[in-house]
């Protein structure tokens, strides 16, 4: 055991799995993750959202009172651009998913695999501190992925309700195809759906960005700036035996 | 040709106590009413008084009478009491003087009678349980009844809530059955004009169109005419202003009600509810719920009762028997529990870092400090009788080799760079080791900057205890 050995990173540092430590494979790399569409689809995401639950607080519960001008006109307005942002970006990325590479693909949120399925227990396992290690991947690991999954739901759920009360506006021709909607599901038990699902993207978002925080502590390999920049610095090592690595992403890491 | 014919009817109008212009205006209305351009006016008036007199039978179910009384009570009778004699209503129990078995007969003989047919009113639900048995008419189910005068009728005109979809007597709790007359219609031309009461202006415009297109109006998936059911109250609403400019009545009575403002935070169903009411008013114009300060309870939807409450919130309740559990309440419930779980776990997670640090600080400051590699051997399982270090770091090394896999060699191994200490650091140098492949670069630097910085936490630590 050499001192090189011992240069293990923290999520590795069970060091037994490794069969051949050496100094090579602790180096860390430069490796391109998130593509750009992926990049501007979450933060067009993550914008609307933010927009979309003010402006629909206001408007579910209008709590200010303007001395003038039309607040609940240019409100509902904004939402209703940040709602189209919001498709545009859903949109964008659900492409993506047929066109993006392995850590964007629709095979990296779908629990396929048995490994995949695996992970989903050993990053809950971990959350929950029973295990002491984080499953090693470069992407999305599969809680995330499967969050991403119920968190995609939940943007359908609004887009679609939204629609149908963007129909109740009177603005064909939402107005129209949507009409059966009230008739046999109710416009109160849509705009019910409208909230809860609100609130589910809301909690998904926010685990979204303390596991984000903590998951960055723990592999250091530039988690969160690779949201920003879409590059992150794994070892060698990692790259290599990441459930979604390989040697051919070593070739395109430098 | 029109203008001849009213001419010709005008003597029979005046009879009835009715100017020419009353009777014009009411034919005006109503084919605005109906939505048709303004030329239909004269074919209108020309269908009401020249058509064959239609019997008209009007049946009642489960219901209060509420929508017979709105049409009878109208405050302006004459044009509806000219379309009642022009339709002949022979059967209507509210105002019949023949009672029990005589009217029934009238019934049977109007039926038997009609040359040309005569239309059916069904106000109420109709009773389905236990085969009709809630509601009978002379011993028979009522719906048994109905279903024979509607197998007969040119139309079948379901009027206010309970006959569009059952109403109050199908919703939650009801026992008997309800549904609304759509189920006696049997395949006859059949509308509903829901609402509680049924507007008399929108009655008398559907009997209007029947007379002189000789059809039901066109009907919505619902079989709501659409010319009365088409557009959402809130788009039509005399207070939409206030809404777009965010004057809401906050509580009963505050200035914002008296000043007639937008009753939306009140729990205002016009956003929901789709109807004319804004536009036609009841008692011919007199007013309407909302123009009088109260809020819309959306009666001409769908089971308004249970889908529409509570009258006075936005929003339901996720469901009835917990009114306090909220879409809102639960949504804030699960965004701070998941916030809160996050601080908690986030506190635990710095917690047991630090717990795993002092434990590794411990296990470095008993062996020498030249003798640290060796307890990162612990590491690895077998690797355990290697440790040779001093006789107390035993109890300490075990624990840790199993524990702090995280940071153990952080901690331990002052020649190389642990990330324990050095995380926020640690990208920019494998960025620049990038470049260089050996990998002596890193140690390198790291060999003057990074044993002591080590040493400094665990002091600390232990104080705490």
């Amino acid at each position: 055991m050499t001192a090189e050995s011992m240069t293990a990173p923290a999520p590795d540092a069970s060091g037994a799995r490794i069969a051949t430590p050496s100094p090579e494979r602790e180096q860390r790399v430069r490796l391109y993750v998130w593509q750009v569409p992926v990049r501007v689809s979450h933060w067009v995401l993550a914008g609307s959202i933010v927009v979309l639950t003010v402006t629909g607080f206001y408007i579910a519960n209008p709590f200010l009172v303007a001395p003038s001008g039309p607040i609940m006109t240019d409100v509902r307005t904004i939402h209703l651009l940040a709602a189209v942002a919001l498709l545009a970006s859903g949109l964008l990325r659900t492409i993506w998913l047929l066109a993006g590479n392995r850590f964007a693909r629709w095979s990296a949120f779908l629990p396929i695999s048995r490994a995949q399925v695996v992970e989903i227990f050993r990053q809950a396992g971990y959350y929950a501190f029973l295990r002491k290690e984080i499953p090693k991947v470069l992407g999305h690991n599969q809680l995330a992925a499967s969050a991403y999954v119920l968190l995609f739901g939940l943007i359908v759920i609004e887009v679609l309700t939204g629609f149908v009360l963007y129909g109740v506006l009177g603005i064909e021709p939402a107005a129209t195809l949507f009409a059966w909607v009230r008739e046999f599901v109710g416009l109160q038990t849509i705009r019910l759906l409208h909230h809860l699902a609100m609130w589910g993207i809301l909690a998904i978002a926010t685990f979204h960005i303390y596991s984000c925080i903590l998951v960055d502590n723990i592999e250091k390999n530039g988690l969160l700036s690779s949201i920003f920049s879409g590059y992150k610095y794994p070892t060698r090592e990692e790259v290599l035996e990441s459930r979604d690595g390989g040697p051919e992403l070593l070739e395109e890491a430098e | 040709m029109t203008a001849a014919t009213i001419q010709g009817e005008l003597g029979a109008l005046l009879e009835r106590g009715l100017s020419r212009r009353a009777f014009l205006a009411f034919c005006g209305a109503m084919t605005t009413l109906l939505a048709l351009p303004p030329r239909y006016a004269p074919r209108v008036a020309a269908a009401v008084t020249a058509s064959p007199r239609i019997p008209l039978i009007w049946l009642r179910g489960a219901g209060c009478g509420g929508d017979g009384e709105a049409l009878l009570r109208t405050a302006e009778p004459d044009a509806v009491s000219l379309l009642l004699e022009s339709l002949s209503v022979d059967y209507l129990e509210i105002l019949m003087a023949a009672s029990g078995t005589a009217a029934a007969d009238v019934r049977s003989a109007t039926m038997a009678a009609a040359p040309n047919g005569y239309l059916a009113v069904i106000e109420g639900a109709v009773a389905g349980a236990d085969d009709g048995a809630w509601h009978t008419v002379g011993g028979r189910a009522f719906r048994d009844v109905a279903r024979e005068v509607c197998a007969g009728a040119l139309g079948v005109i379901a009027v206010g809530s309970c006959a569009f979809d059952g109403g109050l007597a199908a919703a939650t709790g009801g026992t008997i059955g309800a549904s609304g007359a759509g189920v006696v219609a049997g395949g006859r031309p059949f509308i509903s004009l829901p609402g509680c009461p049924v507007n008399a202006a929108n009655l008398a415009a559907t009997f209007v169109h029947f007379l002189t297109f000789n059809e039901l109006p066109p009907a919505d998936l619902r079989g709501r005419p659409l010319f009365a059911y088409g557009s959402l109250i809130h788009n039509q609403c005399e207070r939409r202003a206030h809404f777009e400019f965010g004057e809401f009545v906050e509580a009963w009575g505050d200035e914002g009600a008296q000043k007639g403002w937008c009753l939306y935070k009140m729990g205002c169903k016009g956003p929901e509810a789709y109807a004319n009411c804004p536009a036609v008013r009841y008692d011919d114009g007199a007013s309407w719920p909302i123009g009088s300060g109260q809020v819309c309870i959306a009666c001409t939807m769908p089971g308004f009762w249970d889908s529409m409450g509570p009258a006075f919130r936005r929003l339901p309740p996720l469901a009835s028997f917990v009114p306090w559990l909220t879409a809102d309440f639960a949504g804030q419930v699960l965004v701070g529990g998941t916030a809160g779980l996050a601080a908690a776990h986030g506190t635990a997670s710095v917690a047991r870092a630090a717990l795993r640090r002092r434990r590794a600080a411990r296990a470095r400051v008993a062996p020498a400090a030249d003798a640290v590699p060796e307890p990162v051997v612990a590491v690895e399982a077998p690797a355990e009788p290697i440790t040779p270090a001093e006789p107390n770091a035993p109890p300490d090394v075990a624990p840790a080799a199993d524990m702090p896999a995280a940071d153990m060699p952080a901690a331990d191994v002052p020649a190389a760079e642990g990330p324990a200490e050095d995380a926020e650091d640690e990208p920019e140098p494998g960025l620049e080791a990038e470049a260089a492949n050996p990998p002596e670069v890193p140690p390198e630097p790291k060999l003057e900057a990074a044993p002591r910085p080590k040493p400094v936490r665990p002091p600390a630590a232990e104080d705490d205890p």
